[in-house]
């Protein structure tokens, strides 16, 4: 059933681009493919779109089911729908499955038309930059001058922030939440860890796995379970989980179960993430988010960068993110306030750690809200 | 509106960009968004008060007046207002400091100590006032550095700061009063001021 406030059922679209696209890194594709997800309807003047960018594991799916019996809806159903912050009764949204993914547009676990196999690791190494190109070009294909609001979480953020700096005339509104100008080497690390336990498992097989049928879901499932990790709180995780146990420890040192509640809860999120996620994506994923950097353009001036930008800026953190921390977005307020721009800036008292921009916090949704109820359109 | 707040909207320029410290819900803000089209930019530290100021439209940052303000570059702003914050914060000398460094112009209202009533109070009583206004006790009070009209004068010459202009708010009966007296019958103190050139 549909609920008040929700998009209801949706369907995925599939835009097909045939020109060759030339790659920050130089390689090109000649063509490429991206699945979209729109909600709401286009205005006669076509001033009320607003583009969705999704994270490292996100996908063009961001609101409603595709059937009613759906158990989830989509992963951004909370802020995406009738009266909710991203209105769909105001705004025409456009949701997509970056280039590179893995839920149907072109990426490594897409046919290349070539060879007439699946890509894997052949194919090329995608960047933000790219990401945004093929973003501009779904806009061109939609018909949309100019976006009333270009919205993203954590690489999302990332995107929005790239949309801002290099296409300021094409974006009214700007939202970046849980995002930063750039990783730390922390952040890195923390990919490269994740990275190693996909390329370390036996069914990697250098990237080709898919040809042998197999998946290197021990691997990527440790990754998520790296990941997931560093998006949660040390607070959130104790009032989750604390120091309940599932089962009494054997006499062996490897009882071959779990222990503690955490340790299941991890392993389940893991083993879940390998069943819908491919490996060679998040390769690509995890490189293209260590290799951001929105002032590289710029002198690596953050100023410079943040100078050039047009639009409305929020810029929302949460406290308990330690991945991307308040003060890697306080480093983008102050860039913006060094160059005059107009911003809204808050941090959000949350133990939901970086995943709270996915949530639904009193606070966030009230600001996030009221303000793109200001977005003129 | 509140007399100081009447005070600093005439002594806004029409079409200034203004930085509210402590703006609240952003209603002085938007309402000199309308009356002098100011772009206006509030500091604010209460979540909600972030969403109410928000929804009137008023660019907002969540940030600590107390932890400094040296995120925001020299004259950035023409006006930078503090309405009756001065009292609540740890160093009010940083922040006046600040405040002209980043507006051309700054504006501060105070409640002013050397008001009649707070004299006779401490005088006759012996324990700090506790009034209608200030309905505190010294223990529980979020203000915690009071000072008076003339300390406020003394304080700017101290910091090099020039006062442009000023205005006392008083209660009707004692209004005549005002212009010789002001930190006697002055209730809230409002100055214009300015770093010295």
């Amino acid at each position: 059933m549909v609920h008040a406030g929700d998009v209801g059922l949706v369907t995925a679209a599939r835009e097909v681009f045939s020109e060759t696209l030339t790659l920050t890194s130089g390689r090109t594709l000649a063509g490429f493919e991206l699945i979209t997800e729109t909600y709401g309807h286009l205005n006669a003047q076509r001033s009320n779109a607003v583009l969705i960018c999704h994270a490292l594991s996100g996908n063009h799916h961001a609101a409603g089911r595709y059937e009613s019996s759906d158990p989830k809806p989509g992963w951004w159903d909370l802020h995406i729908g009738p009266g909710k912050a991203i209105d769909t009764n105001q705004f025409f949204v456009v949701s997509l499955n970056n280039l590179g993914g893995c839920d149907g547009s072109s990426g490594p676990n897409t046919i290349n038309s070539d060879t007439q196999q699946p890509w894997g690791p052949d194919f090329p190494q995608i960047s933000v930059s790219d990401w945004v190109t093929t973003q501009a070009m779904l806009a061109d294909r939609l018909g949309i001058d100019s976006w009333a609001a270009v919205i993203g979480g954590s690489l999302g953020g990332m995107q929005a922030l790239h949309w801002a700096v290099h296409y300021p005339d094409r974006v009214r509104n700007c939202v970046a939440l849980a995002a930063a100008p750039k990783l730390t080497a922390q952040n890195i690390a923390f990919n490269e860890i994740a990275r190693q336990a996909i390329l370390s498992d036996p069914d990697w097989l250098a990237g080709h796995y898919q040809r042998e049928t197999v998946t290197p879901t021990r691997g990527l499932s440790l990754a998520r379970m790296v990941g997931h990790l560093t998006y949660m709180s040390a607070d959130g995780m104790s009032d989750r989980f604390g120091r309940d146990t599932r089962n009494t420890p054997s006499g062996t040192i490897d009882p071959g179960e779990t222990v503690f509640q955490v340790e299941s809860y991890l392993r389940y999120q893991g083993k879940q993430f390998s069943t819908r996620f491919d490996a060679n994506t998040y390769l690509l994923m995890t490189r293209a988010l260590d290799r951001f950097d929105i002032a590289a353009d710029f002198n690596d001036s953050l100023n410079e960068a943040m100078a050039v930008t047009t639009s409305r800026m929020l810029i929302i953190a949460f406290s308990s993110d330690w991945r991307f921390s308040p003060a890697r977005s306080q480093e983008l307020v102050d860039a913006l306030l060094a160059s005059g721009r107009p911003v809204s800036y808050a941090e959000i008292e949350t133990d939901a750690g970086h995943d709270a921009f996915l949530l639904d916090e009193p606070h966030y949704t009230g600001l996030f809200t009221a303000w793109m109820q200001q977005v003129v359109i | 509106m509140r007399y100081d707040l009447t005070q600093i909207e005439s002594w806004i320029p029409e079409g200034s960009r203004v930085l509210d410290l402590g703006c609240g819900d952003g209603a002085f803000l938007n309402r000199l968004q309308e009356t002098r089209r100011v772009q206006g930019m509030g500091l604010e530290l209460d979540p909600d008060n972030l969403i109410a100021a928000t929804q009137r439209g008023v660019d907002i940052v969540q940030q600590d007046i107390d932890q400094g303000l040296s995120n925001f570059p020299a004259s950035s702003f023409e006006i930078v207002v503090l309405a009756h914050a001065l009292q609540v914060l740890h160093r009010p000398d940083k922040v006046l400091r600040d405040m002209v460094r980043i507006g051309r112009e700054a504006i501060v209202t105070f409640p002013n100590f050397g008001h009649w009533r707070c004299r006779l109070h401490l005088g006759l009583t012996g324990r700090m006032p506790v009034s209608k206004d200030l309905p505190y006790h010294w223990y529980d009070t979020p203000n915690i550095h009071f000072c008076t009209v003339k300390d406020f004068e003394a304080l700017c010459a101290e910091l090099n700061i020039a006062i442009i202009d000023q205005d006392i708010v008083s209660g009707p009966t004692t209004a005549l009063f005002k212009q010789w007296l002001p930190n006697l019958f002055g209730s809230t103190a409002i100055f214009r001021i300015k770093a010295c050139d």
